[in-house]
């Protein structure tokens, strides 16, 4: 079976981001960029299923701005076999909506015939928490949400999710989109050596009209605010002291 | 232009809190119809029925709808979608699960945690794990979004709107319901609870968390937790709070060993009083707590329970 692993570069998680001045957005320039931790795990899957001998192949994709090989070279770096580049934008401002971005996967599926497709849950800069659904939506297949185990038993994925009330297993036929959780497992680093091995390894290099894809936003960004800022509170020097300001305030 | 709003339904009770805040979110976009899917939701849809605001209940009673697997409730949804401008639901996990896959079969976009409805086509929702809040204006057909229900007041009750049986059939094949593992607790439900204890890593043992429970249980509380708490197995997974787990806004949150990493914050920094009990006084979560005591918290966590 082959493994599809689409993988998102996103700012850092350790950056403080900063909302730009005039509103138009988030400070990307000169901003420290990684794969989005949840595609690491996602990975690390896809090569645990391969190194179990339940995949044979693992493909990564990421579409955005051209900077995204950097984050495939990553995810080759850690064990996948061949990369795709799906350049869809100049500006590294520009975010592709998870439906076009959707789209362009099923397009990519398409081609490539994965038996799986393993994604994040979601992608820490724009929170939306939607393209796994939404190609296992347009494929037609069916989906496992944010996976905390999986496991491939012949024609199907026995997935254990994370859900509001605890846990929930269900089984998915194959083929499927399975989008991670961070409980999953925890990725591996790449080695140095694996690192200039990864360098040598094909990188396709595509573009969304490659795919005749349209992936023009259907939201308009009218402006991006700073959230509320609260206001510094007091140290308070004891438990007495902590029991009666909660009393003060009614909060108790 | 009407509003098909998908009922939270727990174990085939109607997640009131959810449901009636996510009722006055869509209230100023048309008419509001709950959808409750799922064999032995009757009662459920008959409270829907009952909250201010919703003009008519939609009850899809077939077993396939269980559970809310993904592929038949998507499907069921899009099968209603001819008449409403807007498909919404609280965003829990169900519907996080299914609105995109919805949203995808209509070829429109999804919304994420809304937490401000300007107009039909405008609204708001945080993004980097709410280090900025965006306002978005939609150029979609049909709206489909999921509303971040601490943001909302709930609806009243006192209603007593139509409940209409769907006979629809669901497809089933590609999914199927194992098992749920859900703990059954007496204390208030974390998402809407008034007062929130949370534990972090600082806790340091799954033992050592019976005095978060002990305080939580002291003050009427739910229990939370950080991620770090979860992964290193000190709390259950539905108790974490944050940017890829639960969102609170409580009346009272009290933070116990809990650093404060702005993943954390995400879930939590909308609360009206925030309490921080940390032995490190640069720990950054006492930049957002009202009141911050510096203090281990194996000493300071039993006196306070014992001063309630
Ligand atoms: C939207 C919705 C979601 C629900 N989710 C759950 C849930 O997560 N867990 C739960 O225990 N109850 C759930 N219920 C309640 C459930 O539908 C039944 O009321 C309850 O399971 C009664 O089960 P029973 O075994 O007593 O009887 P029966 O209804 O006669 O059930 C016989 C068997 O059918 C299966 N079954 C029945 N209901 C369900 C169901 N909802 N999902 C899957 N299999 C089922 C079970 O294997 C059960 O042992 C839900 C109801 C609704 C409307
Ligand atoms: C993609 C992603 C998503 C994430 N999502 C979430 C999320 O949803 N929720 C979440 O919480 N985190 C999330 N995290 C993790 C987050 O970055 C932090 O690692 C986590 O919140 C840290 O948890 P903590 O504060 O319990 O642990 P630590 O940061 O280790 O802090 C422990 C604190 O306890 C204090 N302490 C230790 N002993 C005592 C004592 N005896 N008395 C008093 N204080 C003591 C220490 O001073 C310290 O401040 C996410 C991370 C990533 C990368």
């Amino acid at each position: 079976m082959k493994v599809l692993v689409p993988v998102k570069r996103v700012i850092d998680y350790n950056v403080k981001v900063r909302v730009k001045a005039d509103g138009t957005g988030v400070d990307l320039a000169n901003v420290k960029m990684s794969m989005n931790p949840f595609d690491e795990i996602a990975v690390e899957e896809a090569i645990r299923l391969k190194e179990a001998g339940k995949a044979e192949e693992i493909v990564v994709v990421s579409i955005g701005v051209k900077q995204a090989q950097e984050t495939l070279r990553t995810a080759l770096a850690m064990g996948a076999d061949r990369a795709i580049l799906v350049t869809a934008a100049d500006d590294v401002h520009t975010d592709i909506e998870p439906l076009a971005v959707a789209k362009i996967l099923a397009k990519v599926v398409e081609e490539e015939q994965p038996g799986l497709v393993l994604c994040g849950k979601q992608a820490i800069d724009n929170d939306m928490n939607a393209t796994g659904q939404m190609l296992a939506a347009l494929l037609g297949w069916s989906q496992a949400t944010f996976a905390s185990k999986v496991e491939i038993d012949g024609g199907a994925a026995v997935v254990t999710r994370e859900v509001d009330g605890g846990l929930q297993t269900i089984k998915s036929a194959l083929p499927a989109v399975i989008s991670v959780d961070l409980r999953l497992n925890e990725p591996r680093y790449a080695s140095l050596p694996n690192i200039m091995k990864a360098k040598k390894k094909p990188l396709d290099e595509k573009t969304a009209a490659d795919y005749g894809v349209d992936v023009s936003p259907r939201l308009a960004i009218v402006k991006t605010s700073e959230p509320a800022v609260r206001q510094a509170g007091i140290k308070v020097g004891s438990v007495d002291e902590l029991v009666s300001k909660l009393k003060e305030v009614g909060a108790i | 232009m009407a509003v098909l709003l998908l009922a939270e339904v727990v174990n085939g009770q109607l997640a009131l809190d959810a449901v009636s805040k996510s009722v006055s979110a869509v209230a100023s976009l048309g008419d509001v119809h709950v959808l409750v899917a799922g064999q032995g939701g009757d009662a459920a849809a008959a409270e829907a029925a009952t909250l201010a605001g919703v003009s008519k209940v939609l009850f899809a009673g077939d077993h396939g709808f269980c559970h809310t697997l993904a592929e038949p409730v998507a499907a069921l949804i899009v099968s209603l979608s001819g008449g409403y401008s807007h498909i919404a639901a609280a965003a829990t996990s169900d519907a996080k699960n299914v609105l995109p896959r919805v949203a995808a079969l209509l070829d429109v976009m999804i919304l994420s945690d809304v937490t401000a409805v300007i107009d039909a086509d405008t609204f708001e929702r945080p993004i980097y794990a709410g280090n900025a809040i965006q306002t978005v204006k939609s150029s979609d057909s049909i709206k489909v979004f999921t509303i971040r229900t601490t943001s909302f007041e709930a609806a009243a009750g006192g209603n007593s709107a139509p409940v209409e049986a769907l006979g629809t059939a669901a497809e089933t094949g590609k999914s199927e319901w194992i098992e749920d593992k859900v703990a059954a607790s007496d204390r208030p439900e974390l998402t809407s609870a008034g007062i929130v204890v949370s534990g972090g890593r600082g806790v340091g043992s799954e033992e050592s968390f019976a005095l978060i429970e002990g305080l939580a249980d002291k003050l009427g509380a739910a229990v939370g937790a950080s991620r770090a708490a979860v992964d290193s197995g000190y709390a259950p997974n539905d108790w974490q709070v944050g940017q890829t787990g639960k969102v609170v806004a409580p009346q009272l949150y009290v933070a116990v060993g809990i650093s404060g990493a702005i993943q954390h914050l995400a879930g939590m920094k909308d609360s009206k009083i925030i309490v921080a009990i940390n032995k490190d006084e640069e720990a950054p979560i006492f930049q957002v707590a009202d009141f911050g005591l510096v203090a281990d918290l194996f000493d300071a966590v039993p006196e306070l329970t014992s001063k309630l």
